[in-house]
């Protein structure tokens, strides 16, 4: 029957029919996890034993005709979601034991309308970093290539779904953390507009630009999934509240097309980008031209000082964020500190590994006294001009698109050593967080056998465009649809 | 002379009177046990987020009106880092570069000399938790129930000139927040405390002195003492030749002195910036607007109109105007009654006051209305009971065992006023007394004193004016 191959409507279908139980559903998805995931290391925490009750509790309101399209639809979390009385690791080892006493809003929504959560996925130490190499629990793998990281910091989920030990993930996307780990592995994944999806209960590494989204298979998936974690959320201060975001239906046709009009900026081509994703991008735009799109190139200017710019504002939001972590209240403490200034540099060195401290360290730095001004004030005033040229660009334009990475999936170990290497891989995806703009990447091709991602930029609040865009082009694509050869099997 | 003059700025903390925590729904109240009262939110849980309770602005915008203050249209908040194991986050949320209150001023009254001492700003802030060390383990244990409390800051200009300059202005302070009611004021549970910044310089020179700061003072008392040392010790410094510290000191109440806790090299470095888990706090002109007109007058308005219109004297205006409840006690007897105010004022003072003051208790602990004290002064007024049945009349209303009414008619039953006993026992006296009655008749009116005394005998808790009265007009009779 191929479960592991379809998409929500097609799954929700079966449940509905009674082809297959959610039960059922569940123990394939977990017995796939059993059989692949030592290849992967996707999952920190397999969550078997709530997963069955509540898919058992599923299958009573499928029978009583009480669901929702998602009701006993399988769903892993990013491990930076917090789970109530479920292990949230964050990523660390300073969390390793943690669990948390409340469900996120994002865990919340979906588990009120009957989801059943699988397991809670590896990711980046504290969503800090572009490879996933970062974690605690170990580095994840491209099923793509083993031997490739799968991006992150969401890699655990989208190497999860990508070899499709679940249907689809939950991420969260500070710098480009869902939408290069989706790239990276053939995958949808939307980057919401900041402010649209609660933070409640998302572990904060850069507050004002962390944003919780959907990784899937296929643009359908990311939006059936979209339309329920939105909304105004009263424990999240900057939730939207203004903007009313209407129920996302794809029903975009070639009429709709026409009228929109296409940026492509053309200092995301330069020379930092490979030849070879260069071309399947312009490959992919020739097909968003048959379908009748109106393609212009425009100008992005300044884009070039975004990287210093976000890992400023980043690493000091992270520097006070990750203050709380001082083995007084929870997570991980030293053994016998001597007195409280050992607790809290015994607890932190032995608790954070090497890039939560460089990005701490530089964070603290950026907003010393003295120092302020220059660094963190400077790059408040760079995060300005990027959002306001992306306005500027939209006046001319309905969406962009971009490249979502420099490159494909690089090998293991490849960039560990250089950091500005390693930064550099997010160069097209931090300006979009530096503006709380919604973006999407989707696979449009392959470079070297490794999948390439297309990212749609939109204005704000335009998930439903960009999200019909990238349907409309899938519905006459095939590139969604392909699953890595070793895990393309029952 | 000394030729040594004093430059002392204060930081007050007020304990905004909220029902819940600034930033979580968790409850304010003093005194239940430990961690108690403290969510999710006030103990920093990973994900939690800070949820402004809104009537925290109401309250600091009522403040910046009442001192006339500049009331920001865009305040923000800040996070002030620093490690401590009772601030949960090891980060303060409070407000750096746009306080909501900039500006303002209050003055200050000694001996009839007014003085102006400008308020440079009032921010808004969460309490941390406290820390009790225990001798006993050589442990240290964390309370968290008043983590998030709601503070305003307010920060004085250094223009106090002396350690009773500032007790005054403290006061004054006080007076300012219990009139509006946003804050408790009571100082031994710390609703209301005060750092000192105090220098010192030679008279004539234009440059501050190197500043102190003292630390977390909540007593009036305390902060004349303690600025009165401090300003002490950094003349002896100065004098010897030798230069001040810029340092933090505590003071220490037993031993009256002050300590220091760290110099400014240790001092942190907060690395502010802008909280981005909280929105800016917008406040519009109308919101403004419609504050101002509920605003309660402050003391110094209600100083002049006591003064002009009730011809109290000073004495009497400061202790209407001691706290908000006996102000606004003794204004609702003033409406009710037609007796005039500088009366019912010292009828006031000579029994409630005196009354609450002697047994410590506050106005409201008796819930003694002010119809009850109107009744009480009326009868007073009518002569239906004796002014000497005063204070026992109050005596009788704090033990609440009988309504004011019954109280009053207990006593004036014995007032004698239509009392047949009363003129009887006189007409019985009369006859009984020739030979006083005949030297009254000739003169002797010192003699009435008798008379009184014999009524009295016989009638224990009457009103003796009254028993005059009524033997007067009986041996005119005669």
């Amino acid at each position: 029957m191929e479960i592991y191959k379809k998409s929500i409507t097609e799954l929700s279908d079966l449940l509905n029919k009674k082809t297959i139980s959610s039960v059922e559903m569940t123990n394939y998805f977990l017995e796939r996890i059993k059989t692949h995931d030592s290849k992967l290391n996707s999952f920190i925490t397999i969550n078997d034993r709530f997963a069955l009750k509540k898919a058992a509790e599923a299958d009573k309101k499928i029978s009583n005709n009480e669901h929702h399209l998602l009701t006993g639809i399988p769903i892993a979390h990013k491990d930076l979601f917090s789970t109530k009385n479920i292990l949230t690791t964050c990523g660390s080892k300073m969390l390793k034991n943690y669990k948390p006493p409340f469900d996120a809003t994002v865990v919340k929504k979906l588990d009120d309308i009957g989801m059943v959560n699988i397991g809670k996925t590896n990711m980046d130490e504290f969503a800090m970093g572009s490879s996933n190499e970062s974690s605690y629990f170990g580095v994840v793998k491209n099923p793509w290539n083993l031997d490739k990281v799968p991006g992150g910091s969401s890699g655990g989920s989208a190497a999860a779904v990508a070899a499709c030990l679940s249907p689809v993930a939950t991420g969260s996307d500070t710098g480009g953390s869902i939408r290069q780990p989706a790239s990276f592995c053939g995958l949808t994944g939307l980057k919401p507009t900041y402010s649209s999806v609660s933070r409640y209960g998302m572990i904060a590494y850069a507050s004002s630009l962390d944003q919780g989204g959907p990784i899937g298979k296929s643009a359908e998936d990311c939006a059936i999934l979209y339309n329920e974690i939105n909304g105004y959320d009263p424990n999240d201060s900057t939730s939207n509240h203004e903007q009313k975001i209407e129920k996302i239906k794809l029903n975009f046709t070639k009429e709709n097309a026409s009228k929109i009009r296409i940026g492509i900026p053309l200092e995301y081509f330069s020379k930092n980008l490979d030849q070879s994703i260069s071309d399947e991008i312009f490959k992919s735009i020739d097909v968003f031209k048959k379908l009748g799109f109106k393609i212009k190139e425009i100008s992005l200017p300044n884009h070039n000082f975004t990287i210093p710019a976000y890992y400023i504002i980043a690493s000091a939001e992270a520097s006070s964020n990750l203050s709380r972590y001082d083995g007084v209240k929870f997570g991980y403490r030293c053994k016998d500190p001597k007195n409280l200034e050992e607790l809290y540099f015994k607890t932190r060195k032995e608790g954070f590994g090497k890039e939560v401290k460089k990005r701490v360290m530089i964070g603290a730095y950026a907003l010393s006294s003295g120092y302020y001004d220059e660094y963190y004030i400077r790059a408040l005033k760079i995060r300005r001009i990027i959002r306001d040229s992306f306005l500027a660009a939209f006046k001319d334009v309905d969406f962009i698109f971009a490249p979502t990475s420099p490159t494909t999936a690089f090998n293991i170990g490849e960039k560990t050593s250089n950091a500005v290497d390693m930064y550099l891989s997010d160069i097209y995806t931090t300006p979009v967080n530096l503006a709380g703009l919604p973006a999407l990447s989707i696979p449009v091709g392959y470079s070297n056998n490794l999948p390439v991602g297309l990212q749609i930029i939109g204005n704000y609040f335009s998930e439903s465009g960009i999200l019909n865009i990238a349907h409309f082009y899938q519905k006459n694509t095939e590139w969604h649809l392909k699953v890595p050869k070793e895990f393309d099997n029952e | 002379m000394s030729d040594w003059e004093s430059v002392i700025g204060l930081e007050i903390h007020v304990q905004l009177l909220t029902k819940s925590k600034i930033f979580s729904a968790s409850s304010t109240s003093y005194g239940s046990n430990p961690n108690k009262q403290a969510s999710y939110i006030d103990l920093g849980m990973p994900g939690t987020l800070p949820i402004l309770n809104k009537s925290v602005i109401k309250k600091a915008v009522e403040f910046g009106l009442a001192i006339n203050a500049k009331i920001a249209k865009q305040s923000i908040f800040a996070r002030k880092n620093y490690f401590y194991p009772d601030l949960p986050k090891n980060y303060q949320i409070s407000q750096l570069d746009h306080p909501i209150v900039e500006g303002g001023f209050v003055s200050i009254s000694d001996k009839g000399n007014e003085k102006i001492i400008n308020i440079t700003r009032a921010h808004l802030e969460e309490d941390a938790g406290k820390s009790i060390h225990s001798n006993e383990n050589n442990c240290t244990y964390i309370d968290l129930n008043r983590a998030g409390t709601p503070l305003l800051e307010i920060v004085s200009e250094p223009e106090i000139s002396s350690a009773h300059e500032a007790v005054l202005y403290m006061k004054k302070i006080h007076k300012i927040v219990t009139f509006l009611k946003i804050c408790d004021g009571n100082m031994q549970e710390g609703s209301f405390r005060c750092d000192a910044n105090v220098s010192v310089r030679k008279k004539g020179e234009n440059r501050l002195g190197t500043r102190t700061e003292l630390k977390n003072i909540n007593s009036f008392r305390f902060v004349e003492k303690a600025i009165n040392y401090e300003i002490d010790r950094q003349i002896e410094i100065l004098e010897e030749g030798k230069e001040i510290i810029q340092e933090t000191r505590l003071y220490d109440e037993n031993k009256n002195i002050t300590k220091s806790m760290r110099t400014k090299e240790e001092a942190n470095d907060y690395r502010y910036f802008p909280d981005p888990d909280l929105l800016p706090i917008d406040i519009d002109e109308e919101y403004i607007q419609d504050i101002k007109r509920t605003l309660p007058d402050m003391p110094d308005v209600k100083m002049k109109f006591y003064k002009d219109e009730y011809k109290l004297n000073d004495e009497q205006i400061n202790i209407i105007l001691s706290s908000f409840d006996i102000m606004q006690f003794l204004e609702k007897v003033i409406i009710t009654t037609k007796i005039e105010p500088k009366k019912i004022v010292n009828y006031f003072i000579s029994s409630l006051y005196i009354k609450i003051n002697k047994e410590n208790y506050d106005l409201n602990d008796k819930n003694i209305e002010p119809q009850e004290f109107c009744h009480i002064i009326e009868a007073l007024e009518s002569n239906k009971i004796s002014k000497n049945n005063l204070k026992k009349i109050i005596d009788e209303l704090f033990l609440k065992k009988d309504s004011v009414d019954k109280i009053i008619d207990n006593l004036s039953v014995k007032n004698g006023n239509d009392d047949k006993f009363i003129d009887d026992l006189i007409e019985e006296i009369i006859i009984n007394n020739k030979k006083q009655v005949d030297d009254y008749k000739n003169g002797k009116t010192k003699i009435l004193g008798f008379f009184v005394g014999q009524v009295l005998k016989k009638a224990k808790n009457y009103d003796p004016s009254l028993i005059k009265e009524k033997i007067i007009k009986a041996l005119e009779d005669i």
